[in-house]
């Protein structure tokens, strides 16, 4: 049994059907690839997952609980943490004031007033937030406005607000893309470097092979919604049915 | 100092000391001057200086901080007045008291309209609490009259229990006092040609409304605040981080309706009555218009903008055509009548004319209000001095 066990679901937009019969067993602490051509139902296969969508049909469980028909900040509450394809950060707030977001919400769970308390004084949420802002290189713009970065600085700061809740599972839509060759470099080592220091479950859309490679140990072909094989990394490299669908374009 | 940084309380001081020194600052034109008129050193007009800054500090912590724009606070208002003027009449002339329960009342009103309200956001939000507060108004002329004595209002009569308070000699209605200082008790000191007006009632709203500040400040600089800034920024990100924002929401839309109903409260305790069209939605209006002329999210703008629109509405409504042919009387006086009839449409009755085309001019000019206007001059005069480095130049100065 994996840690999420999504069995049999369903998706249709209109005439499209974004998500035909869809299994897909992540185990605990290793990194899932899910790979397939542009418009192949996988940020939809998210959306479900996180309670942006509800599914017309099928089951998704998280460590035994059903995660559908809840509220995404439930299932953020349960564990699983996302990085959106187009990132998702708090725009006008600086960089630290938005990964100090996450650390009160992991440390208070739930909604705390807090009024009356000052940031400045919350010493143990600043230093947790630069922890993370030194990991993923961005000390140096600790008071950027965030709208006002790069994509590639966005999606760093975001997987940083992701990765400070300690999630139990990390969805990644596609995060290095938009990120200069270093950057991408960078990311992959860190991702490694979490999950060497206390283990990292993750699921991770990439269309940049190297990152796939180099990151996962399963990794799912999706094609117009539908699941075409699922398999290790070497196998899906030489897989016929793959190259046809996926890889075939990309090599050219 | 105060649990506050340095910058801050530095702030704070400035605030709490402009305030106090208000009847000197306000009344710069020596009474028998022809500029006197300009004056806005009397009582009456200082009082709803702090009184409507105040609502406007809790409107801004709502709308400023989570962008949740309400149409309807102006109902929380009215209820504070209501509620004041019952213990007036029920308990005692103390103000204190009144303003308590005026606080209390319209906090758990405000938890009524905000739970039903923001269940949706943006358009639909602001339209429902215009709805809540036009049912409150409308409800205050009718079926409450029992409550609200309908179109004739809330009033003081002898005939009121009191129950704390000894029987009023002389037959006359008693006023609202803070263990016996009375609202409307006033002191003029006679300076050379000036005279400055203390009022009690001026300086009891005074230190109300720098609490309220002071409130508002400590909620801006804490983690609460910032959550708030955070779901004006990005609700989806909010609860991808397992953070529901409704409750956060709430909380903010029912300070924000407790500071209103306290602006309420302090009006009845400055003039004992309550009227229904103190709900209308005009009045809500109003509070938005000062917010969004001061500056949105600043700490000082909305305040200043409730001075702007209350200067503008008390002196320049007295302005009238006999005041203008006074001081155009010197051109011919074909050239005369035509200038102050053109000067006549924007002061008297006139008067929202020139705040209509100052709120344009504000909006347009300067989206962040009054104050960035300020900041826009503060930095020009730097420069102008040439002790700006370019370090200031991307810091930014103090709301
Ligand atoms: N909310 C929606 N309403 C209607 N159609 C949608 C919606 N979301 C996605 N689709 C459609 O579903 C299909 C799958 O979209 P999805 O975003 O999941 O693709 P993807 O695999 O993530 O592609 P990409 O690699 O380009 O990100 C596309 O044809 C898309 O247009
Ligand atoms: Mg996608």
């Amino acid at each position: 049994m994996g840690i999420l066990e999504v069995k049999g679901v369903n998706k249709r937009f209109g005439g499209l059907q974004a998500l035909g019969d869809v299994n897909l067993s992540v185990q605990e602490n290793t990194c899932h690839a899910i790979i397939g051509p542009n418009g192949a139902g996988k940020s939809t296969l998210l959306n479900v997952l996180v309670g942006k969508l509800i599914p017309d049909s099928g089951s998704v469980m998280f460590d035994g609980n059903s995660v559908l028909g809840r509220k995404p900040h439930e299932i953020n509450q349960m564990g699983i943490s996302r990085v959106f394809q187009t990132p998702e950060i708090f725009g006008d707030l600086t960089v630290i004031e938005n990964v100090m977001i996450p650390c009160f919400a992991k440390r208070d769970g739930a909604f705390r007033m807090h009024a009356y308390e000052t940031v400045a004084a919350e010493k143990d949420i600043r230093e947790k937030a630069e922890a993370i802002l030194e990991d993923v290189n961005m000390l140096d713009k600790l008071n950027m406005h965030a709208a006002s970065m790069s994509r590639g600085d966005k999606r760093r700061l975001e997987m940083a607000m992701c990765l400070v809740q300690e999630p139990r599972l990390l969805l990644l839509d596609e995060p290095t893309a938009g990120m200069a060759r270093a950057d991408t470099e960078a990311t992959i080592q860190l991702l490694k470097d979490i999950r060497v220091k206390r283990g990292l479950t993750m699921a991770i859309i990439e269309h940049d092979m190297n990152v796939v490679f180099s990151l996962a140990e399963r990794i799912t072909v999706l094609a117009q919604g539908t699941p075409l094989v699922e398999d290790t990394p070497d196998n899906i490299k030489g897989h016929p049915k793959v190259r046809e669908a996926y890889l075939g374009e990309a090599q050219v | 100092m105060f649990g506050l940084s340095q910058k801050d309380t530095k702030f704070l001081l400035i605030v709490v000391a402009l305030t106090l020194l208000t009847p000197i600052l306000l009344n710069p034109f020596p009474s028998e001057s022809g500029l006197a008129q300009f004056n806005a050193g009397y009582p009456a007009l200082m009082q709803r200086f702090a009184i409507y800054g105040l609502m406007a500090i809790g409107f801004n912590i709502l709308f400023g901080l989570t962008g949740y724009l309400s149409f309807g606070h102006a109902a929380f208002l009215g209820v504070g007045s209501y509620a004041a003027v019952w213990m007036f009449k029920l308990l005692s002339m103390n103000v204190l008291p009144a303003i308590i329960l005026a606080t209390i009342v319209s906090g758990l009103f405000a938890l009524v309209i905000g739970y039903i309200s923001l269940r949706r956001s943006g358009i639909y939000f602001s339209i429902l609490t215009l709805a809540f507060a036009e049912m409150s108004y409308r409800l205050a002329y009718s079926v409450f009259t029992p409550i609200t004595n309908g179109e004739t209002g809330l009033q003081l009569t002898l005939s009121d229990p009191r129950i704390l308070d000894s029987a009023p000699e002389g037959g006359s209605l008693p006023v609202p006092t803070l263990f016996g200082l009375d609202m409307n008790a006033s002191w003029t000191a006679n300076v050379g040609p000036w005279d400055f007006t203390f009022n009690i009632g001026y300086y009891f709203c005074a230190v109300i409304a720098i609490l309220g500040f002071y409130l508002s400040l400590r909620i801006f600089r804490s983690p609460f605040g910032m959550m708030l800034r955070a779901i004006k920024s990005n609700q989806t990100r909010m609860s991808y981080t397992g953070l529901n924002s409704r409750p956060y929401t709430l909380a903010a839309f029912v300070i924000s309706g407790m500071y209103a109903g306290l602006a309420g409260g302090l009006l009845a305790a400055m003039d004992p009555l309550a009227g229904a069209e103190r709900m209308q939605w005009t009045a809500s209006g109003e509070v938005v218009l000062m917010t969004i002329m001061g500056g949105v999210g600043t700490l000082m703008g909305p305040v200043i903008g409730a001075g702007f629109i209350k200067y503008a509405e008390n002196i320049f409504s007295k302005i009238n055509e006999s005041v203008l042919h006074g001081w155009f009387g010197w051109l011919p006086d074909g050239l005369e009548d035509i200038v102050v009839w053109f000067f006549a449409r924007f002061v008297g009755e006139g008067w929202h004319l020139t705040l209509g085309l100052m709120f344009m001019i504000v909006v347009i000019a300067l989206p962040g209000g009054l104050v960035e206007g300020g900041q826009r001059i503060a930095r020009w005069v730097r420069r102008k001095s040439g002790r700006e480095t370019a370090a200031d130049e991307t810091t930014k100065p103090a709301e």
